[in-house]
């Protein structure tokens, strides 16, 4: 009988048998190490977590009273003779990617990640390994991020335009992550951050952990219309066509997102305007984090996985395709900071416990 | 090249129409003349000749872009638009071009006679010097798919703006088959007549439907309401053919299609009644093909259409004719502005005159006294081959573009059938990576036979659930199209049927789309092919 792998993909999750715990799993278990706090990734249910230290505030706020141990990157947990160990994934604030030893075989879970440095989270770091399972949400060559810097000199030439038609500018990205990312690189000489709650309570859980973040205005009932004028109002995707965001006319909306590389996309949004501004790994990004993993073999979960790990074994790599999270291969369900360009009721289910 | 391609990229960050007329009087204020009406002909319509052709153009894309044929086709279907699949996978230009759009499509032109390693030189050299949404619209002129989010009207509007010329003339003077080589934006702006350009065709006036939507049927006092009194209105049959403008002009005749394509070589039996107009004459109408006198339906023209050559066979078995309902010039002279019930004694003067009544027939008038009476004449439209009823306001002038008010069109009930989803494949444009584009099956016993494709019909958020529901049931993938577990009903609407020896079915649908999501039906309660081959009326 062949040797039972290390980590296997299971019903409830990415599973360790030897050590016996699950790297973000969907179902309730007793031992879950957390990637990173996205809703996706970070379910309500188990009796243990374990996270990187800045994940703390926001798995706190976002799940409720958990119990709850963070840990340094680097930093070594033992769980039944299994040494766990997160390592930079450069996602978000606090994501990390899973290392997982046991008699000198290593496996990553790289959970979700970007290459480019974004300044605010820590930057992704290669960690050599036997076995890898990447995410690829963006693996199709199509995709391929310019720098951030291009981007948010586009970013903040149309916020400042916009003040000078005394147009409000919304600006649209996931509450954790994206937000963050927008707020640190806006050019804050144009005029004032203002906030929707559900990402001023993110913030606000961040700057709980330490994190330093710009200044920013949370938007109350009392925020008066002239006031955010010259401003700049951050906005989850959720409100996007809300009588929230409609209190601000006239505005012009941006979005920032991956998928706004593809017109088609961009259009079916209907945003006035589209960043290409992704936390996911672009096409070059993935297959250079790959091979800087020197891994004999890759598993490919959530994103374009057929094209991909296609691709990848016709260059040289050994991959192979992991249907199990949602038993989906195109990258639409599993990702919900990008996922509400398509499904945003599908989106609404999955985050019904956060956007609140 | 920089400022095309910077006014697509404008005219896509705005959803606003102040915004766009704006964005293309910049344009217009900011380059030179030539490139003014090569962007008024790409915007109109009037593609640029393919000078390479696509699978050339695809190929060295491939080469250019350094990836595997097959993943550059899996992208394809993730993007939906083949220019733009092939600006996002090259790799980043090394230089940049000044050219401007003229001195491109003067080059693309100019390629004609190359020779196809010239032609790769050239291209791959072409794409080296352009920027990612320069390469995009460059990709869009040399494949000739070029289609705008933004409608001639506005381009119009704001060409009216700068040169102070009213919106109507200039959109006169921008139809039929000028080149931007030689029409100069000089002879655009400057006072014209008939006669500077004799192939000139006037722009279309089309109607509006009176029933706004296929849901709710409007009564015939809610016509009242909004028509008013019957004797103010000429009701014709809304003939199934292609809407076409004939005009005789200094001894030349022109046959229009509305597609703004000129017609004439298509339909010789035509020529003979068209020399037999008197110099200055343009007749609105509609062609359709006869057997035996009587019109036949669409598919009976429509197998004509794409032929190069016409075969004898056809044209004696069933000869093109025009019903003619319009007469908008009569002895050289523009009479758009005159009355439709003037127009009407005139158009019947013409034909009256004419010696070749089979090739020249009037579109009759139906006589009604009261809405209700038009009602059930209506009824019998699909045995008079027409898709409705016409309504014009006899005191109406011919108007331009879509219009409320004066023309209007009441269209029979489409005819319909509940049908499973057994295939999907995704869509383009704006629906690209979204599988959006269906195949429709009905019972045969215990098997379920595909009939139509339709790609139209369901809200936004309808697709964005049937496209969750194909990820999440896909039973086979072939190439892009994938075999779906048979279970969404959805009731399928269309125009006409026909026999076909082409599809599997046996049955062809005219117009085909999807009217509603039947969630309450299951698969089991959908139609037969009994059902549908009852509706050939056989």
């Amino acid at each position: 009988m062949p040797k039972k792998p290390l980590l296997e993909f299971t019903d409830k999750g990415i599973y360790c048998a030897t050590g016996k715990f699950y790297i973000d799993p969907w179902k309730p278990v007793d031992d879950a190490v957390i990637t990173h706090a996205h809703a996706d990734h970070a379910y309500l249910g188990h009796k243990r977590y374990l996270a990187h230290h800045f994940s703390r505030e926001v798995l706190l706020y976002r799940l409720g009273e958990i119990n709850l141990q963070t840990v340094e990157y680097g930093e070594k947990v033992i769980k039944n003779g299994v040494e766990i160990s997160l390592f930079p994934a450069g996602h978000v604030i606090g994501s990390a990617q899973v290392r997982v030893e046991y008699k000198g075989e290593i496996w990553v879970v790289s959970g979700d990640y970007k290459v480019e440095d974004d300044g605010i989270s820590t930057p992704f770091e290669p960690v050599r390994c036997h076995h890898f399972i990447s995410e690829c949400t963006f693996g199709m060559p199509v995709y391929q991020w310019k720098p951030q810097a291009d981007i948010f000199k586009e970013v903040n030439s149309w916020w400042r335009s916009n003040a000078e038609h005394n147009l409000a500018t919304v600006i649209v990205g996931y509450s954790l992550g994206k937000a963050q990312r927008i707020l640190q690189n806006l050019d804050l000489s144009i005029g004032n951050v203002y906030t929707h709650g559900v990402i001023e309570n993110t913030n606000e859980a961040l700057r709980r952990n330490g994190i330093k973040l710009n200044p920013t205005i949370r938007i109350t009932q009392d925020t008066s219309k002239e006031e955010v004028r010259k401003g700049i109002i951050l906005a989850p995707p959720s409100s996007v066509g809300t009588p929230w965001m409609r209190k601000f006319n006239p505005y012009s909306f941006g979005y920032c997102s991956g998928w706004m590389a593809i017109r088609g996309a961009k259009r079916r949004r209907a945003a006035d305007r589209g960043f290409v501004l992704s936390d996911h790994a672009d096409w070059d990004g993935l297959i250079s984090a790959i091979d800087a993993t020197g891994c004999e073999s890759v598993y490919l979960t959530h994103g374009y996985t057929a094209t991909f790990t296609r691709y990848l074994n016709e260059i040289g790599f050994n991959a192979r395709e992991v249907h199990t999270l949602y038993g989906d291969d195109e990258g639409i369900n599993t990702v919900p900071e990008e996922e509400p360009v398509l499904h945003d009721a599908e989106l609404n289910k999955v985050n019904g416990g956060i956007a609140r | 090249m920089k400022a095309f391609a910077q006014l697509f990229l404008s005219l896509d960050e705005t959803n606003k129409t102040n915004e766009k007329v704006k964005i293309l009087k910049d344009y217009f204020n900011s380059v030179p003349d030539t490139d003014k009406m090569h962007m008024l002909a790409l915007f109109s319509g009037r593609k640029p000749k393919r000078q390479i052709n696509s699978t050339l153009v695809r190929n060295w894309a491939i080469e250019a872009s350094n990836i595997p044929a097959w993943l550059f086709e899996e992208s394809y279907h993730v993007v939906g638009d083949l220019a733009e699949t092939m600006a996002l996978l090259m790799p980043q230009n090394r230089g940049s071009s000044h050219k401007t759009l003229t001195e491109w499509i003067a080059e693309i032109n100019a390629l004609g006679t190359k020779t196809e390693e010239e032609k790769k030189l050239w291209l791959m050299d072409s794409w080296a010097m352009l920027d990612s949404s320069e390469r995009f619209v460059f990709n869009k002129l040399l494949t000739g798919s070029f289609r705008v989010g933004v409608s001639q009207s506005l381009v119009i509007k704001a060409l009216a703006d700068i040169t102070g010329i009213e919106a109507p003339a200039l959109t006169h003077r921008i139809m039929g088959s000028w080149m931007p080589e030689t029409y100069t934006y000089e002879q655009l702006v400057q006072e014209q007549s008939a006669s500077d350009d004799i192939s000139r065709p006037y722009p279309f006036f089309l109607a509006y439907p009176i029933q706004e939507t296929s849901e709710k049927q409007k009564s015939t006092d809610e016509l009242k309401i909004d028509l008013g009194e019957e004797d103010q209105w000429q009701a014709e049959w809304k003939w199934d053919g292609i809407r076409s403008q004939l005009i005789k002009r200094g001894g030349e005749i022109f046959i229009w299609s509305r597609g703004e394509d000129l017609a004439t070589d298509k339909f010789p039996e035509l020529h003979p009644f068209l020399q037999a107009l008197p110099d200055g004459t343009v007749i609105d109408g509609e062609l359709l093909s006869f057997q035996k006198g009587q019109p036949m339906p669409f598919n009976v023209l429509q197998t004509r259409i794409g032929r190069k050559n016409l075969s004898k066979k056809i044209l004696e078995e069933s000869p093109v004719a025009v019903i003619a309902y319009d007469c908008l010039e009569y002895k050289g002279e523009d009479i758009r502005h005159k009355t439709q019930a003037e127009r009407r004694v005139i158009l019947e003067e013409l034909q009256s005159a004419t010696p070749f009544p089979e090739m020249f027939r009037l579109s009759a008038l139906i006589q009604f006294s009261t809405w209700e009476q038009l009602g059930q004449t209506r009824e019998q439209s699909r045995a008079m081959i027409a898709e409705g009823i016409m309504l014009k306001r006899k005191s109406a002038a011919y108007q331009l573009g879509r219009k409320r008010g004066d023309w209007w069109k009441w269209k029979i009930d489409p005819l319909s059938v509940d049908a499973v989803m057994i295939y999907a494949q995704k869509g383009h444009g704006r629906r690209a990576d979204l599988y959006t584009d269906y195949t429709f099956a009905v019972w045969d016993g215990d098997k379920l036979v595909p009939f139509a494709k339709a790609y139209s019909g369901l809200t936004d958020a309808e697709i964005n659930k049937v496209d969750y529901f194909v990820k999440r049931n896909t039973l086979e993938k072939f190439g892009p199209v994938r075999t779906v577990k048979p279970e969404l009903v959805f009731e399928i609407g269309f125009e006409g049927i026909n026999k076909s020896t082409r599809h599997k079915s046996g049955i062809a649908l005219r117009f085909p789309r999807i009217l509603r999501w039947r969630l309450d039906k299951p698969k089991e309660e959908a139609d037969t092919i009994e059902s549908l081959r009852a509706l050939l009326g056989e």
